[in-house]
C-alpha cells in the first residue's frame, strides 16, 4: 500500500487574522440575502407530491360507482396500531350490487393511530384502500380525527381499475357459471 | 415653532427631548428584533415573518406590502409579551430577579444622554451646535462609564435565576466585558489623541471628534476610520464582544447554555433583556459612527455644513434649526441602521467562538494589538504635530 502524505500548509498571516474569510463569508451571506426566497408558502402553495406517497389511507369505488372493499377485514387484521375498525355488513338481495358478495356496514380509521405504514394497502384484496396524497390532518377533537365510511369515500374517489371483478362475475354469473 | 420651542425653560426643553429620544430608542429596538427576524430569514432563504395582520387592516389596500414586511409581527410580538403569563420560578431570589431586567435598561437608555445624534445650524452663530441631551466634556467617558454596568443586570439575572446555566452566563458575560473593555478604551485613545491639539483645551467630547472629522483639508475631513483602520477594527471586536453579539454571545450561547442569563426568565421581563441588547447596540454604533466614520457628516471630506450651505443655496428653509437638524439626524440614523444591519449580517455568517477562544483573542490578541496601536499612533500624532 502507497500512502500520500497531505501537506498541511500552515495558515498564512491573513487566514490567521480571519478577516479576509470572514469578509468572504459576508459576501456569501449578503448573495443569499438578495437571491429569491426558496420557501413554499405552505398554504397557498402545495408541494407537488410523487406518485406512491403514502398520505391518508382511503377508500375508493370502482369506475362503475361500486364500493370495492368486501369488509374481508384483512386490513383491520394488519393494521400495526389498530386504527381500522370495520363492522362487515351484508348487501341487500334486491340491489344491483347484489353480486358482490359483502361491504362493510361502517369503516371506521382513526389517524391519530395510524402511522401511515400502508400494510392495509398492501394486504387489501380488491385494492379497495389506498393511501393517497393528503397529508395535512387536523381536527378540533378526537371525534374529528376518525374517518368514517362516508369520509372515506369521499377522500379517496375512483381510481382506476383494470381488473373489473365484479363486471367480469356478473357475466359468468349470467351465463349460467353461477358455482364460479 | 422653533422660536416658541427654544423660548420654553431649558429644563422642560431638556425633559421633552428626553421623552423623545426614548421614545423613539424604544421602538427603535423593538423594530430591531423584528428586523433581525427579518433578516436572519432572507439570508436563510425564507421570506420570514409575513403573515400576521389586524383584521380590519387587511381591507386596506396596498398594505400586503407591509404585512409582507413584517411590520404587525413586531406589534404582536410587543402584545404578546405584555399579556404572557408571568411564570416565576419558585427558586429564585425575587427581588434580585425582578431587579436585573431593570438593571439592564437603565444604563442601556441612560447612554444616549451622552451621545450628540445631530447637529443643527445656527444662524446666530454661523455654527453647527450639537443636538444632544447633555453636552458634557466628558463624553465618550461617560458613555463607557454607564454603559459597562449593564453587565450587572447580566450577573444578577444569572445569579438571582438560582440555577446552573444562567449562573454560568452571567459569569461569561462579566469576563467578557473585562477582556474587552480593556482593548476597546485603549483602541480609542488615538483618536482623542489626534482631536485634542496639544495646548488646546482638552475634551474627551464626542461632538468634539465629529467637528475634527468636519475640518477643511486632507486630513481635516478625513474620516477616521481611513485614518486608524486598526483602531476601527478593535473597537468594532469590541463593540460585538460588549453587547454580546454574535459571534461573541457566549453569556447566552444556547447551544451550551440553554438560553444563558435569561434561561428563567419570560414575557416582559425576557423582552427588557432584548430591548435592552438593541438599545446598546445603537449607542455602540452610535458610538462607532461617530469616533471613525463622521458622525452626522454625509460623505467623507463632505460634512453637514457644506452640505447644509449648498442647500441652503437652493432654499434657505435648510438652513431652519429645526430642519437641519433633522436632516442631521436622518443622516446618522441611516448610518446607525446599517451598522445595526451589519451587526446582524455577521451573525449570520459566522459561527459562535468557543469560550476558550473568546478569552484568547481578547487577552492574547487583541489587547496586545491595540496597545501596540496606541504606541503607534502616539508616535505617529506627535511626529505630525510637531512638525
Ligand atoms: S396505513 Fe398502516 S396504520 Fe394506517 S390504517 Fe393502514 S395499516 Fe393501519
Ligand atoms: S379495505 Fe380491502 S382489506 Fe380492508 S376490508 Fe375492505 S377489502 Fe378487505
Amino acid at each position: 500500500m502507497s500512502f500520500k502524505t497531505v501537506e498541511r500548509k500552515p495558515l498564512t498571516l491573513a487566514e490567521r487574522t480571519y478577516i479576509p474569510q470572514i469578509l468572504g463569508g459576508m459576501k456569501t451571506t449578503f448573495k443569499h440575502l438578495v437571491k429569491p426566497k426558496e420557501t413554499l408558502e405552505y398554504p397557498e402553495a402545495r408541494p407537488a407530491i410523487l406518485p406512491g406517497y403514502r398520505g391518508v389511507p382511503t377508500l375508493v369505488m370502482d369506475p362503475n360507482g361500486r364500493e370495492k372493499c368486501v369488509s374481508c377485514q384483512l386490513c383491520e387484521f394488519v393494521c400495526p396500531p389498530k386504527a381500522i375498525r370495520i363492522k362487515p355488513g351484508e348487501i341487500a338481495a334486491e340491489s344491483t350490487n347484489a353480486h358482490v358478495e359483502k361491504a362493510p356496514e361502517e369503516f371506521d380509521i382513526d389517524m391519530l393511530r395510524c402511522i401511515y405504514c400502508g400494510l392495509c394497502q398492501e394486504v387489501c384484496p380488491e385494492e379497495a384502500i389506498w393511501l393517497q396524497n393528503v397529508f395535512s390532518v387536523s381536527g378540533y377533537s378526537r371525534d374529528e380525527m376518525v374517518n368514517n365510511k362516508q369520509r372515506l369515500y369521499e377522500l379517496g374517489g375512483t381510481l382506476p381499475d383494470q381488473h373489473f371483478k365484479w363486471d367480469k362475475k356478473k357475466a359468468a354469473e349470467e351465463a349460467g357459471n353461477d358455482a364460479h | 415653532m422653533s422660536e416658541f420651542y427654544f423660548s420654553l425653560p431649558l429644563l422642560l426643553r431638556l425633559a421633552l427631548q428626553g421623552v423623545a429620544v426614548i421614545a423613539v430608542l424604544f421602538p427603535l429596538a423593538g423594530a430591531c428584533s423584528m428586523a433581525e427576524r427579518k433578516v436572519s430569514a432572507w439570508i436563510q432563504g425564507r421570506p420570514g415573518p409575513s403573515r400576521a395582520i389586524v383584521p380590519w387592516l387587511a381591507w386596506i389596500p396596498g398594505i400586503g406590502f407591509l404585512q409582507r414586511l413584517g411590520v404587525f409581527h413586531f406589534t404582536a410580538d410587543g402584545g404578546k409579551m405584555f399579556l404572557k403569563e408571568d411564570v416565576i420560578p419558585g427558586h429564585v431570589n425575587k427581588f434580585y430577579y425582578y431587579l436585573a431586567p431593570l438593571v439592564a435598561v437603565v444604563p442601556a437608555l441612560c447612554t444616549v444622554v451622552f451621545v450628540p445624534f445631530g447637529a443643527y445650524w445656527d444662524a446666530a452663530t454661523a455654527m453647527m451646535k450639537p443636538i444632544i441631551l447633555a453636552n458634557t466634556d466628558i463624553g465618550i467617558l461617560a458613555v463607557f462609564a454607564v454603559s459597562s454596568l449593564g453587565v450587572y443586570s447580566l450577573i444578577l439575572a444569572g445569579w438571582a435565576s438560582n440555577s446552573k446555566y444562567p449562573f454560568l452566563g452571567g459569569v461569561r458575560a462579566s469576563a467578557q466585558l473585562i477582556s474587552y473593555e480593556l482593548s476597546m478604551t485603549l483602541s480609542i485613545l488615538p483618536v482623542f489623541l489626534w482631536v485634542n491639539v496639544p495646548g488646546g483645551e482638552g475634551t474627551l467630547s464626542l461632538f468634539a471628534v465629529v467637528e475634527a472629522q468636519t475640518q477643511p483639508g486632507f486630513f481635516g475631513g478625513m474620516w477616521n476610520i481611513f485614518l486608524m483602520p486598526l483602531s476601527a477594527f478593535i473597537f468594532m471586536v469590541a463593540l460585538f464582544a460588549e453587547t454580546n453579539r454574535q459571534p461573541f454571545d457566549m453569556p447566552e450561547s444556547e447551544a451550551d447554555l440553554v438560553g444563558g442569563f435569561h434561561t428563567e426568565y419570560g414575557e416582559l421581563k425576557w423582552g427588557l433583556f432584548f430591548v435592552a441588547e438593541y438599545a446598546h447596540m445603537f449607542i455602540g454604533s452610535g458610538v462607532f459612527m461617530i469616533l471613525f466614520c463622521g458622525g452626522w457628516n454625509p460623505l467623507p471630506w463632505v460634512s453637514l455644513a457644506d452640505l447644509l450651505g449648498w442647500l441652503g443655496g437652493f432654499a434657505p428653509i435648510f438652513l431652519n434649526p429645526v430642519v437641519s437638524g433633522l436632516i442631521a439626524i436622518g443622516i446618522f440614523l441611516a448610518k446607525l441602521i446599517f451598522s445595526i444591519f451589519v451587526f446582524m449580517w455577521v451573525r449570520w455568517t459566522l459561527p459562535r467562538f468557543r469560550y476558550d477562544q473568546v478569552m484568547k483573542m481578547g487577552w492574547q490578541k487583541l489587547l496586545p494589538l491595540s496597545i501596540g496601536n496606541l504606541i503607534f499612533y502616539a508616535i505617529a500624532i506627535a511626529i505630525i504635530e510637531r512638525s
